[in-house]
């Protein structure tokens, strides 16, 4: 079995994330956007481990644990967030939350 | 000084510390106690008062030259080389002041259990007159000026509180408000007084201050002296700072009462007398001061109290004038005897005032003399107890306040300040005037209390505090009798022995002082109970008419203050708030804002609450960053 070279992996996270970029940038429904958010940390994700790999050391690997805790942590309070604001405007269109705005 | 004997820290601080305890207690839970806690507050302060007579038995079986012991009751400031504790010092002196303190506080206390009944805040009350009396025991005890000093300006803060006790008068608030701010000035120069004594010294305690005086040089000690004289000025209201205490009497009676007997007002007069050997460092010069000060305040205030037809500021003045006799004894040596005026005026001041206080509570209320007249009828024990007081402050023989009298006049003979003497002999004639004319207005002659008015004499609270004082009245003086009690001996070891005559200038001093009381009341019984007294009264009037107008507006003193300082002291006031606070402080703080509140405003367009234009930028600065990495690692490498 040969080897899958590390570039195809680092290709593969590169199109991920522009993919994730992309999708914050032209969608408006909120968990969408969500979504893409954390495709976004899983593509950053797959660049850790794969260099990892290429530099022969596990802080990579770490680094990824750290970033899957904070992930974590961020849907909890961005779930949060995102359930209050579609119960009490009906609606996840992210274009509607601009109140604080003169 | 030998070490104390075991006990006197522990009936030193129950001397403190029971009023104060009284005051913390009743401040806390006074409403829930209602009325015992009038009880409460005379219990605590009549508790000291056995504690000071514990304290002084014990003193009076030590030695009588090794009579002086100080006592640290806690450790309070220490840093570095400077040092100030809670330490107390007893000897006669401060143990005689207690005594008077205590006693007569313990009195003025049970008066007002009737005095106050009834009012809303009578728990408050007598809070303040505990924590009063313990600020004054800790001004008479303490052995070091900084704690003196706690006491000094806490008697201060507690006549704020009690003047201005029914602070809903505007009179009353406003009253308050002068006696704590004349007393401020009074209280500047006497910190003034303990910062040079400090650092000339550099010790704060009473007995190194004294001890050390006369190696200061005469010109620093008189200065020294000079600025804590500054301060007694203030507290015990002489000339030039006298002000306040005419219109202190729009308190309580029962607090007129214990400023004028017990506490406040003699404050001065004993941090005069304790620190009578940095006066007498200043050469002749502090003393001489003092005297003259002392004298020329008798006089002045004796005038404006032959004018005044209030009760209470007729009172007031008298206080003021006797003040002056005490300083002006300390001023000419006779330390013992100023102290002696002290203790003798602290009954039949604190008597007269409760009288006055029962002849207003009789009569709802009412201070106007005009309006009084025949009381004695109707309240036998206040005309009797009050007469007592009448004639004590005259200085008529045996009463209290002939023997005080009587050997200051005889001080100030024995000095060879003649002039002292003559003023002094002249403020005994008006003040047997003005408090004859007072008797005898209120006390004796026709009834001219309105009708309607059901005139009743004194409550048993009220006449159990005037009948011992009256007692006191009268035979107060043999405290000092010569050759049988003598308290000028018994404080010889603190104050040093007072010049007095002997022999026959005794006798005629004391004949001509008597003869002076006898003419000054002969002539207010001419003017007020005789028949055609009246007419009388509008002839002398008549005479020079521009002096009573003078006299019965305080010799324009007040309004001279009103003009060349309260006036430009308030516009300086309003200057500072309406223009420099307004305009200049809030014009450079509230432009701040608004220059950066201006520019902030075209900002906020660039702020357009969706999502996606954050993120497009947060992206473009993203792509800026790393791409600059990249180029300065590119080319680094």
């Amino acid at each position: 079995m040969t080897e899958v070279p590390p570039g195809y992996f680092l290709a593969l996270a590169g199109l991920l994330f522009t993919v994730g970029v992309v999708g914050v940038l032209i969608r408006r429904n909120a968990i969408v956007m969500f979504m893409f958010i954390e495709l976004m940390l899983n593509a950053v994700n797959l660049f850790f481990v794969t260099f990892a790999r290429m530099q022969g050391n596990l802080e990579g690997q770490v680094l990824v644990f750290f970033v899957l805790v904070v992930a974590a942590a961020e849907v909890v309070v961005g779930l949060a967030l995102i359930l209050l604001i579609a119960r009490r405007r009906a609606s996840l269109d992210v274009d509607n939350v601009r109140l604080l705005k003169w | 000084m030998s070490a104390a004997p075991d006990g006197f820290a522990l009936l030193a601080a129950a001397v403190i510390g029971l009023p104060l305890a009284g005051a913390v207690l009743l401040m806390f839970l006074g409403r829930r106690l209602g009325r015992i806690s009038g009880v409460i507050a005379s219990g605590a302060i009549g508790l000291s008062f056995l504690s000071g007579l514990v304290l002084f038995g014990r003193l009076l079986g030590t030695p009588g030259d090794e009579r002086r012991f100080v006592v640290k009751l806690f450790d309070w400031i220490n840093v570095g080389d400077f040092n100030a504790n809670g330490e107390v010092l007893i000897d006669q002196l401060s143990v005689l002041m207690v005594l008077v303190v205590t006693g007569v506080g313990t009195l003025i206390h049970i008066y007002s259990i009737g005095y106050m009944e009834g009012d809303g805040r009578y728990a408050r009350f007598f809070a303040y007159l505990n924590l009063f009396c313990a600020a004054m025991l800790i001004l008479v005890l303490a052995d070091n000026l900084l704690f003196l000093f706690v006491g000094w300006e806490g008697v201060g803060l507690c006549s704020y509180l009690l003047i201005g006790f029914w602070f809903e008068r505007e009179a009353a608030a406003g009253a308050a408000k002068k006696a704590f701010i004349v007393n401020r000035i009074g209280d500047f120069s006497f910190l003034l007084g303990i910062f040079l004594i400090s650092n000339e010294i550099g010790s704060l305690s009473v007995s190194e201050v004294n001890a050390g005086a006369a190696g200061m040089g005469a010109t620093l000690a008189a200065t020294g002296a000079l600025l804590l004289f500054g301060g007694a000025t203030g507290k015990s209201a002489q000339i030039p700072l006298y002000v306040w205490l005419p219109d202190a009497m729009e308190g309580p009676t029962p607090v007129s009462a214990l400023i004028h007997a017990a506490t406040m007002v003699t404050a001065g007069v004993y941090v005069v007398v304790r620190f009578s050997p940095l006066f007498e460092a200043g050469g002749t010069t502090a003393l001489t001061v003092v005297a003259w000060v002392g004298a020329i305040t008798a006089l002045w205030a004796a005038l404006m109290a032959a004018f005044e037809y209030d009760i209470k500021k007729v009172l007031a003045y008298s206080t003021i004038s006797q003040l002056g006799y005490m300083f002006l004894a300390s001023g000419v040596g006779g330390y013992s005897i100023g102290i002696f005026h002290l203790v003798t005026h602290a009954f039949f001041k604190a008597l007269l005032f409760l009288g006055a206080g029962a002849v207003m509570h009789a009569l709802d209320g009412e201070t106007d003399m005009r309006k009084m007249g025949g009381l004695r009828k109707s309240m036998p024990v206040v005309g009797l107890t009050f007469m007592a007081g009448w004639l004590a402050i005259s200085g008529i023989v045996p009463f209290a306040g002939f023997f005080s009298k009587d050997a200051i006049l005889a001080v100030a003979w024995e000095a060879g300040e003649y002039a002292l003497w003559g003023i002094g002999l002249g403020t005994a004639l008006l003040t047997a005037f003005y408090m004859s004319r007072m008797y005898f207005r209120v006390f004796e002659g026709e009834s001219m209390v309105p009708r309607g008015v059901h005139v009743h004499d004194a409550p048993k609270t009220m006449a159990a505090a005037l009948i011992p004082l009256g007692i006191l009245s009268v035979v107060g003086g043999v405290i000092n009798l010569p050759g049988l009690l003598t308290l000028e001996h018994f404080l010889d070891p603190v104050l040093g022995e007072p010049e007095v005559p002997h022999g026959l200038t005794a006798f005629l001093l004391a004949g001509g002082a008597v003869l002076i009381a006898v003419a000054g009341i002969a002539a207010a019984h001419a003017l007020y109970l005789q028949r055609d007294g009246a007419a009388r009264r509008e002839r002398l009037i008549g005479t020079a008419p521009w002096f009573v107008t003078a006299a019965r507006d305080k010799f324009y003193v007040d309004r001279i203050y009103g003009r060349a300082i309260v006036a430009p002291g308030k516009a300086f006031a309003r200057f500072c708030s309406d223009i420099f606070d307004k305009r200049i402080v809030d014009g450079l703080v509230n432009g701040i804002a608004w220059v950066i509140g201006r520019s902030a405003q075209g900002g906020r367009y660039a702020q357009t609450g969706y999502i996606r234009n954050y993120a497009v930028i947060f992206l473009l600065g993203v792509v800026i960053i790393v791409s600059f990495m990249f180029f300065r690692i590119g080319v680094g490498t």
